[in-house]
């Protein structure tokens, strides 16, 4: 499936200029990013790190002050204007706040981009109502946005930015302003077009949920440098970067939770028991390891704390155990390394 | 009141709205462009020409800041050429337009900024032409805020023709000066004044209810 890079940006990077050479904001540098046809490729990263400035430049409503950024074969750093224009009709985008004009009922909105790419009124019907079917919306046609709820108005936005059979959809934050719900029902959505379109989706979020849906790659941004990227699995399995340990920490459970690191101590105290974290992060999340280590050490384990999620299709998670500190350590941290897990000894509590 | 009197004040009525209508209109004409130029031409905009803004704006803001009575004086070599005379309904179309640009330009500005830049963001996202934008994004959203503007400049305009009646300009002003307060007749000026504040009311309302049904944001779901 994965043939060629659809888009790939090279050494890009961007500078907003001011007077005061001091004041120069830095927004991208050294971005090396490739997206591979038919992917479905996130870049995460909190406000200010440069998501905005990254996404826009695919479409050319950002210049990159150096670098190239080519989609499709064309290098779009290199058109002019009018070139742009042309290059931007295969390429779809969707928004945080939808950007429906809100004198335009669902049906006119989806019609505005063949509007503008000079379609006659017979042709955009017939491509307008498949989509609208499309996203489920038919019944809401000749609604206008302000009768809409969040959820519809960007379920118009995608019928919207696919209404030139584009190539590629830029996804600018599109379900930053849904509710959980909601947004997973977009985020199905969306899948759901990547699979029978076929469609390359590149998208932009601040929410490491998001990614974990949705993405088949990650690139994780920060300060305008791109830190770390990879598939989401590996991503999410191995975060090497600081900040993308942060990011998968806050949803996966690898943090250690709150009540208990202010019973953790470093040194053992009389009776304490052990705290270990142990990881999954190959296959091995459906093995019964803690039965195992009980049954081969003879020794009790106490669940603290865990969180298993499935990612990419395959188990990942952490659980936090207790056991006797006067176990044999070793061993237990011998058993549990076993697969590919990973174990770490936190400390003791009482 | 004698019938004369009422067909005069009839024909006065009549001589106002055909000057604040064509004034408006001529007004909306040059006024409107103007202000969708302002409102699209600073630096990083649609159709970027930061010094020509500059320069429009002042030239906007220095006839703006003219007293409409000095304004009528002074232009009447202009008014003289334009339509022949500086006196009469024909001749008070002149100074009222000129009025009428800078503060249609104004207030089309204000409307025009007022929509969500996000929207102009999507459409060049879809390859829009930035003439595209102004007419498929800009102009049809705004729509609302426009006719209120619209709504306000007859209104505005409605008070500056009474004025040109000191200048000899015909119309209800012009009634009301001669007839009510030179002439001594107080039924004269109550009955002009009544017919501006139905003419305002009914300018006033007509503009709210378009407004209203042109404005989709409020409806609910």
């Amino acid at each position: 499936m994965q043939t060629r890079p659809l888009i790939a940006f090279a050494d890009v990077g961007k500078v907003y200029p001011s007077r005061d050479r001091a004041a120069e904001v830095v927004a991208l540098s050294d971005v090396n990013l490739e997206v591979p046809e038919g992917a479905i490729v996130g870049v995460i990263g909190k406000s200010g790190a440069g998501k905005s400035t990254l996404i826009r430049m695919v479409n050319g409503l950002e210049r990159p002050s150096s670098g190239r950024v080519v989609v499709d074969g064309t290098d779009v750093t290199a058109l002019d204007e009018r070139g742009l224009r042309q290059a931007r009709r295969s390429i779809g985008m969707i928004f945080q706040h939808f950007n429906l004009l809100s004198s335009r009922t669902a049906f006119e909105n989806i019609a505005l981009p063949l509007e503008i790419a000079g379609l006659d009124r017979a042709a955009l019907a017939k491509r307008v109502e498949p989509l609208l079917a499309m996203v489920g919306l038919s019944d809401k046609r000749d609604r206008y946005p302000a009768e809409l709820s969040g959820g519809q108005k960007q379920r118009v936005g995608i019928a919207r930015a696919l209404a030139t059979k584009p190539r590629v959809l830029l996804s600018d934050e599109a379900t930053s302003a849904l509710d959980p719900e909601t947004t997973d029902q977009i985020l199905a959505l969306l899948k759901t077009i990547n699979a029978e379109l076929k469609l390359t989706i590149l998208f932009i979020t601040h929410e490491m949920m998001v990614v974990k849906k949705l993405a088949d790659r990650v690139a994780v941004l920060e300060g305008g440098r791109i830190v770390e990227q990879g598939t989401t699995y590996e991503i999410f399995a191995h975060p090497r970067h600081e900040t993308t340990q942060r990011f998968i920490g806050a949803i996966t459970g690898a943090q250690v939770p709150e009540w208990l690191a202010a019973k953790l101590r470093p040194q053992r105290q009389a009776s304490d028991s052990a705290v270990l974290r142990v990881g999954f992060v190959g296959g091995d999340a459906d093995q019964p390891v803690l039965s195992r280590l009980s049954r081969n050490l003879g020794i009790d384990v106490n669940i603290l704390h865990g969180q298993v999620e499935t990612i990419a299709g395959r188990p990942f998670g952490s659980l936090f155990i207790s056991v006797s500190a006067d176990a044999d350590l070793r061993r237990i941290m011998e058993q549990l390394t076993a697969g590919q897990n990973t174990v770490e000894h936190l400390g003791y509590v009482a | 009141m004698s019938p004369e009197m009422l067909q005069l004040i009839a024909n006065s009525t009549l001589d106002t709205l055909v000057m604040v209508g064509l004034s408006g209109l001529l007004g909306t004409l040059f006024g409107l462009p103007l202000g969708i130029f302002l409102a699209t031409s600073r630096a990083n905009e649609l159709f970027a020409a930061p010094a020509a803004n500059r320069i429009l704006g002042l030239i906007v803001n220095a006839t703006r800041s003219t007293p409409f009575i000095i304004l009528v004086v002074a232009i009447v070599p202009l008014t003289r050429l334009l339509v022949g005379t500086s006196i009469g309904t024909r001749a008070a179309v002149v100074p009222l337009t000129i009025a009428a640009i800078p503060f249609i330009a104004r207030v089309v500005e204000a409307a025009i900024r007022e929509v969500d830049q996000g929207l102009v963001e999507a459409a060049r996202a879809f390859g829009a032409s930035p003439l595209q934008i102004v007419r498929k994004v800009l102009l049809p959203e705004a729509l609302p805020a426009l006719t209120l503007a619209l709504t306000l400049t007859l209104v505005s305009l409605l008070g500056y023709s009474a004025m040109v009646g000191a200048v000899g300009g015909g119309g209800l002003g012009d009634l009301g000066i001669r007839y009510g307060y030179q002439r001594f007749m107080p039924e004269v000026m109550a009955a002009v004044v009544i017919v501006l504040i139905v003419l305002v009311q009914g300018v006033q309302t007509l503009g709210e209810m378009i407004a209203r049904r042109l404005d989709k944001r409020s409806r609910k779901a």
